[in-house]
């Protein structure tokens, strides 16, 4: 059914340091073997050596570059997968009911046996998270790794999902964002925590961690200012000349 | 958002099939025998090509039937139960007026409104996108919809006065969409910054894309080709969607230059609907810097 449950038992989300993320995009590679080897559809490749490579991804590494009124520019990576909405549009728009939210844990899925593939889910996502299969023609989309996070025949520790298992910076954090003790939450107060694009009125379980603000280097060699410059900046010979000519053009 | 042709012919044809319906629910003109049967196939094919064709962008039609079920939030189940129950409506309605010689008006009326009501869910299914601005606009998408599915009907049906004042108002409500429609991304309050977050740092730019080739979603939600001519689309969708019939309408009348109306109709609200999807922005392209 694809009314959306008034609460669900838990919120499993992830939360994505943004300070952290070093862009390697091992979180792309694990997320695409994992759920092309295991439940559902494989997420297909399209001319994958040829001229015009494509394919289906759940979790895509996108890179910005900031720019502050003042200072350097910094680039942020910015690794973007389903953020499984508490008013997830996706479902609503669901004809079949193959989209749902699942109240035990509030994770959004497809039953892709019920997709027809008229693509109206990913029309209502804002973040581009939800990709048709080419081959398949049915809805792909994050898991959170369903599969593994309650596969006993998993050790402990990889019962996660796979992006947050592999990530080798520690970027991405997976828990109950419901629970306000669990780790991921207490992890958001602490950062201060964002929703992308909150105007757009998802609420969004999975949040992000601003990059914090770069440190400023103090001037600390108190002798520097009165030392001769070693470089003298005005040139000689020929460029001096040069120089010089041009001065007067 | 990438103007598929399935689409464009669905809404255009099925939007015409339904209006005409609506005017032969209403008893306009009120025809029976041979000349209702010849309204009446015009309008199924019409309705149901169009229904047909949009199937074909679906990525599993033979389980189009499970969209029935989730009429409770969906408007596009809800579109398919209108259709169906329209044309059913329609059908039993139709076959008085050709086989009986009678006219069941209350049958006709509530398949009339049914027909209104499936041009009314089709726009809702546009109009209900928060990440398309342009299309989120309420009520000028499902009246851009609903006006110009009552005039092209009033012009299939033969109503001309009515034909020559719907199309007027559809035309200032098309005009509306678009002036509307241009500041709407910018009014929406969604841009790089609120989709990164990262505005209250400086000034976002993508650096990079998550991959060198292209892929579904900027093949689907980012089309920035057909937008270099919008302004001189424009003008030719509403010369032709608008202009051209209402002027032919005014001449004394003659069934060729009717004929030339409607086909002028046609081609323009072809060229009106291939606009309203080349013009959409989906704020995904945001993430990729591009809108």
């Amino acid at each position: 059914m694809t009314s959306l449950p008034a609460s669900t038992e838990k919120k499993l989300g992830l939360v994505i340091d943004l300070d952290t993320c070093v862009g390697c995009h091992a979180c792309v590679i694990s997320c695409k073997g994992w759920n092309t080897e295991n439940y559902g559809a494989p997420l297909s490749d399209t001319d994958p050596y040829g001229a015009e490579p494509s394919g289906t991804f759940l979790n895509r590494v996108h890179s910005y570059e900031v720019q502050p009124a003042q200072g350097e520019a910094q680039l942020i990576h910015f690794p973007k997968s389903c953020l499984h909405c508490e008013d997830a549009p996706c479902v609503t728009v669901c004809p079949t009911g193959a989209s749902y939210k699942r109240v035990e844990d509030g994770i959004v899925l497809v039953n892709e046996s019920d997709c027809i593939g008229c693509g109206l889910c990913a029309w209502a996502c804002p973040y581009g998270a939800r990709e048709m299969d080419q081959l398949e023609g049915v809805m792909k989309k994050c898991t959170l790794c369903v599969d593994r996070i309650y596969n006993e025949n998993l050790p402990e520790e990889d019962r996660q999902p796979a992006c947050v298992r592999t990530c080798p910076a520690g970027a991405r954090h997976f828990g109950d964002l419901g629970d306000p003790d669990s780790d991921v939450s207490q992890l958001v107060a602490e950062r201060g925590g964002v929703d992308l694009m909150p105007e757009q009125g998802t609420k969004p379980v999975n949040k992000y961690l601003p990059p914090r603000p770069k440190d400023a280097l103090p001037e600390f060699d108190v002798l520097a200012p009165f030392l001769e410059p070693v470089v003298d900046a005005e040139p000689k010979g020929f460029l001096g000349w040069l120089d010089k000519a041009l001065e007067k053009i | 958002m990438h103007p598929a042709p399935s689409v464009i012919f669905f809404s255009t044809f099925s939007g015409l099939g339904f209006g005409l319906l609506f005017w032969l629910g209403f008893g306009f003109p009120a025809v029976t025998g041979w000349t209702a049967f010849a309204f009446f196939t015009i309008a199924y094919i019409l309705a149901v090509g169009g229904l047909i064709s949009s199937t074909f962008h679906l990525g599993h039609p033979e389980r189009a039937l499970k969209a029935f079920t989730q009429w409770r939030t969906s408007w596009l189940s809800r579109e398919g139960w209108c259709a169906v129950v329209a044309l059913v409506l329609m059908a039993l309605y139709g076959a008085g007026l050709v086989f009986f010689d009678q006219r069941w008006t209350l049958l006709g009326i509530i398949g009339a409104l049914f027909s209104l009501a499936t041009v009314f869910t089709t726009s809702m299914i546009y109009a209900q996108l928060k990440t398309i601005p342009r299309w989120n606009q309420l009520p000028l998408t499902p009246a851009y919809f609903l006006s110009l599915s009552i005039a092209g009907g009033a012009l299939m049906a033969g109503q001309i006065t009515w034909a020559v004042v719907l199309l007027v108002i559809a035309g200032a409500i098309q005009i509306a969409t678009w002036l509307m429609g241009d500041k709407a991304l910018e009014n929406s309050g969604t841009d790089m910054a609120s989709a990164t977050q990262l505005g209250n740092i400086g000034t976002v730019r993508a650096f990079e894309p998550p991959h060198t080739g292209t892929n579904y979603l900027l093949r689907e939600f980012v089309h920035v080709v057909g937008r270099k001519h919008a302004q001189k689309l424009r003008i030719i969708a509403l010369g032709l969607m608008i202009i051209a019939p209402v002027v032919l309408l005014l001449l004394p009348f003659n069934h060729f230059l009717a004929l030339i109306a409607v086909v002028a109709h046609v081609a323009g609200v072809l060229t009106s609907r291939w606009l309203f999807f080349a013009e959409a922005e989906h704020v995904v392209g945001l993430y990729y810097g591009k809108r």
